[in-house]
């Protein structure tokens, strides 16, 4: 006799004795899930564009305006030239989310090939890279950033070489061990053993488990590249000071602070966490949109 | 002492799309158990089992609804009486070790739940010891881990949280899956113990052969309802005595008798036919049978959900 | 006697791969600086460039072996290493390890204190949040911690000193002591003062995620089997939280608290240069900027070594307190 599958075989407690839904937004209605995706979507497309969108009006020189607190004319306020906070702002994010996905998607790449190709080939290769990961995990992420910038002299192909030969460790990690599993699941066996070629079982058993972390993997690496990269730019090693990257605004805002301008801070820092953030909302769903382990039955 | 009628535990999830699914795993259930006796509810695994223990203990997942009766001692098991007795009263000796937290001796746990039970803690330690005594556990045992118990052991120190405090009814969920038949008997022979000493004990278990050892009634669960409530010795008698189609089929599936298996399977959770649930692989059906769910029905001193079953 | 030889051979294994460790990021970085295209003479000669002629670079070059082929310069450099010699910081004209140990002291208060409260504060958000999932409590912890997982620590800590010093004057602006004052001078309430906003900045940070991670690992035990039975004999969840929740997820919470320090460090470096606080990640971002190859390399070195401390730590802790490891013979 078969058994129906979908009935909950353990029971889960919270803290009224109820149970708890482990992540509360499955919950809610797919298309709300697909809505925050577009959401997002659309916001970066005009994050990224905004800069051309916007154009380059505020960010001339306007003496007269100049040190004015947030307002209807200028939402963000105006710095020490007198320029448009929020126009300095959106082409600083513009610029920051384009070094960050570059960056990011280089990396990427490279974690997910080389997570694949150890696994793939195993033995002295897969310790090679394993002990090559501990080794970049040995250091802390900004020490190394900082190195590899340094060494290979700073500026914004500085800050994309470094951020993009750091963060391929972690999808590495997943990807290869992603694919160890596949290799040794059953149903691959079998396959394998029915006479199934290579790249049929790639295909049809593999990419669907991996497509979706790579690409969720891919869109949560985002933020921390875009982060790293503005740490980098703040403390001047990263994108030229020419730039209206979020990090050289913010580096140059600490020389106002003292006279109480705060605005030069906290609106370009909140909008490059709001753009973070949406980072992270955006790979959560897309997560629990296509990845099979996690769509809920 | 324990009286279920028409208990029904459904559940509502998500589905892939905006869908809800509505899950009923268990319909229309009826089952009692008096002092003293054995009463085991025998069903094919994952069946939805399990999930009647946690009813009784009020111990289900929140979007679970509860439909139907239940009575303890002839007053109902409100959720707030149910809190109040499960622990104390009412019991549980879980499937396996995996219900025992890895990190903490095995003796501190047992001491737990007879405090638990309403003790304070020199007469729960004192119970701990007399528990395991009792059943033969040496005196190292309290300070075990889980992880370092043997089989027989572990399913000894579950029996024993059972009895360190003063619970008449004790609800044994699936205390012997794939074990040692030497273990499965000893674990069965200290819950027939329990009914003898006056506890009422409701054994859950797919395993209906080593229910017949220890129990008084059997009720046959099949696709989340008791189909049939038969006296164990009606299974002893053969196919005849027993009521229900299925019960009958059951039967005839142990290797001792014919050994054959009944064709099809068990209808879908979310999908439960509107007449009765087991029309589609009875051989006695007939177009009355898909109408409406058949009523249970006294038949020669045991109950019976069908309406073809002959006396 | 059991537990004190596992521990020793514990150690060992442990320091041979620091040691190996320490190797690669010793070839690693000597390779990736040599190559990079920084001419350490002009990085070290700086504004002078003009005055010096070129017989003079040249002698320069020689005396630092740098007309070697990289290997030997390795070798080289490496032997110093192993006899304790850092070299020379070109920025503070001290001995690397000098100014690494001086540097590290004055950041040590800072990093322990916001170790110490984004742990402990973490810890007991992320089992509040666990105990009430899916209440108001639950949610406020949940949205603070995510904001902040996510939050530039320098923003943060540009916001901090916004508020609590420019506008409410109740911290100092910058540095670890008052200015003007010689080192001795300094009273601890002083250091305490200039310390406060720099570790509540660095704790912040550290604070979302030991909470979210405490919460999740709370909600598996609380889903997990033994709790449910535990529910079946009566326990309450605030019970089940002390005798299973907290000791269940305490190791994880300890190995996050363990590889914590990987981003404290990176974070030190950021808040040290927003409150100009004189500690070691300042010192990293201004040996970056003038080119202080000596010094980058050995604060490289140093915080291998800080980090693998953290981890081993971790590591140590969970040999000693998970029963299954410490008496063995049971898998996890």
């Amino acid at each position: 006799m078969s058994q129906s599958s979908t009935t909950p075989a353990t029971t889960t407690l919270s803290s009224s004795g109820k149970v708890a839904r482990i992540y509360p937004w499955q919950m809610n209605r797919r298309q709300k899930t697909v809505l925050t995706i577009g959401l997002c979507l659309g916001f970066f497309a005009l994050a990224l564009l905004g800069g051309r969108i916007i154009g380059d009006a505020g960010l001339s020189t306007n003496l007269p305006s100049r040190n004015q607190a947030p307002s209807l004319a200028h939402p963000f306020g105006t710095d020490w030239l007198g320029r448009d906070m929020l126009t300095r702002t959106l082409h600083g994010l513009s610029l920051s989310l384009w070094v960050g996905l570059l960056a990011a998607t280089f990396s990427a790449v490279i974690g997910a090939a080389l997570g694949t190709i150890a696994a793939t080939i195993g033995g002295w290769v897969d310790t090679l890279l394993t002990w090559c990961i501990d080794v970049f995990f040995s250091l802390p992420h900004l020490v190394l950033l900082i190195m590899i910038a340094f060494a290979v002299g700073g500026g914004t192909t500085g800050v994309i070489i470094a951020v993009a030969c750091t963060h391929w460790t972690g999808l590495a990690r997943i990807i290869r061990a992603e694919v160890l599993q596949l290799r040794s699941a059953p149903y691959v066996q079998l396959a394998a053993q029915f006479g199934r070629s290579p790249t049929w079982i790639a295909c049809e058993h593999m990419l669907p488990h991996l497509v979706p972390q790579f690409l969720v993997g891919l869109i949560l690496l985002f933020p921390h590249a875009i982060l790293h990269e503005a740490g980098l730019t703040f403390i001047g090693i990263g994108l030229s000071p020419h730039l209206p990257a979020i990090g050289i605004i913010l580096a140059e805002s600490m020389r106002y602070l003292a006279t109480g301008y705060w605005w030069l801070a906290a609106m370009p820092g909140a909008a490059l966490l709001i753009a973070v953030k949406l980072f992270d909302v955006l790979g959560e769903h897309v997560r629990a949109l296509i990845d099979p382990k996690t769509r809920q039955s | 002492m324990l009286h279920v009628q028409n208990l029904t535990v459904a559940f509502t999830v998500y589905e892939r799309g905006l869908a809800q699914k509505r899950l009923t795993v268990i319909t229309d259930l009826d089952v009692e158990v008096q002092a003293g006796e054995v009463v085991a509810i025998v069903g094919a695994s994952g069946s939805g089992k399990s999930l009647l223990a946690h009813a009784i203990l009020g111990i289900l997942p929140h979007n679970a609804d509860l439909g139907g009766t239940m009575t303890f001692e002839g007053e109902a098991l409100t959720p707030a009486r149910k809190e109040a007795l499960r622990g104390k009263q009412i019991v549980l000796v879980p499937q396996s070790v995996a219900s025992l937290d890895p990190l903490m001796r095995v003796g501190a746990q047992v001491q737990r739940a007879a405090q638990l039970s309403g003790q304070r803690s020199r007469a729960a330690d004192q119970a701990v010891d007399q528990a395991f005594r009792r059943y033969s556990l040496p005196e190292t045992t309290r300070q075990r881990y889980p992880f370092q118990l043997s089989g027989g052991m572990a399913r000894r120190v579950l029996v024993s949280t059972a009895v360190v405090g003063s619970a008449k009814l004790v609800i044994a969920d699936e205390p012997t899956p794939g074990l040692h038949p030497q273990i499965v008997a000893e674990t069965l022979g200290h819950l027939r113990e329990l009914a003898d000493e006056g506890c009422g004990v409701l054994l859950i278990t797919h395993d209906i052969e080593a229910a017949l050892q220890i129990a008084d009634r059997v009720a046959v669960f099949y696709a989340g309802t008791t189909v049939e409530m038969a006296l164990a010795s009606d299974f002893a008698h053969g196919a005849t005595a027993l009521r229900h189609p299925y019960t009958k089929a059951l039967w005839r599936a142990l290797p001792q008798n014919e050994f054959i298996a009944l064709a099809g399977t068990q209808p879908n959770p979310d999908a439960l036919p509107d007449g009765c649930l087991f029309a589609d692989r009875c051989p006695l059906v007939t177009a009355a049978c898909r109408v409406a769910r058949p009523e249970s029905r006294s038949l020669r001193g045991g109950l019976v959900r069908c309406i073809h079953a002959e006396g | 006697m059991q537990i004190a030889s596992s521990i020793l051979r514990f150690t060992a294994r442990k320091l041979l791969r620091l040691l190996i460790l320490l190797g690669a990021v010793a070839v690693f970085s000597f390779v990736l600086i040599n190559l990079s295209p920084i001419d350490p003479v002009n990085a070290y000669i700086g504004a002078d460039m003009l005055l010096i002629s070129p017989e003079q670079r040249a002698l320069i070059a020689t005396r630092w072996g740098l007309d070697q082929p990289m290997t030997v310069r390795f070798a080289r450099w490496a032997e110093q290493i192993l006899q304790g010699n850092l070299g020379v910081s070109i920025i503070f004209n001290q001995p690397v390890a000098t100014v690494i140990a001086d540097r590290f002291s004055t950041s040590l208060a800072l990093m322990a204190t916001a170790w110490i409260l984004s742990g402990a504060i973490g810890f007991v958000l992320g089992i509040l949040a666990g105990m009430r999932e899916g209440s108001l409590i639950d949610r406020a912890i949940r949205l603070y911690a995510y904001t902040l997982a996510s939050s530039p620590t320098f923003w943060v800590a540009l916001l901090l000193l916004i508020i609590f010093s420019v506008s409410l004057k109740w911290a100092p602006f910058c540095c670890a002591s008052p200015p003007g004052l010689l080192p001795d001078q300094v009273t601890i309430t002083q250091r305490l003062q200039h310390l406060i906003l720099p570790a509540i900045t660095l704790s912040i940070v550290g604070v979302a995620n030991m909470a979210l991670h405490t919460r999740q690992k709370l909600i598996e035990v609380l889903q997990s089997e033994y709790a449910l039975f535990a529910r079946a004999q009566g326990e309450s969840i605030w019970g089940l939280v002390q005798n299973h929740g907290i000791r269940n997820v305490a190791l994880p919470a300890i190995t996050l608290q363990g590889a914590a320090l990987s981003e404290l460090f990176g974070g030190a470096v950021l808040a040290e240069q927003v409150f100009s606080y004189p500690g070691l990640g300042q010192a990293t971002v201004q040996a970056a900027i003038r080119s202080d190859v000596p010094l980058l390399l050995g604060i490289v070195f140093f915080s291998a070594i800080f980090v693998f401390v953290g981890n081993t730590l971790a590591d140590l802790a969970y040999q000693v307190i998970d029963p299954r490891i410490r008496i063995g013979g049971g898998a996890q």
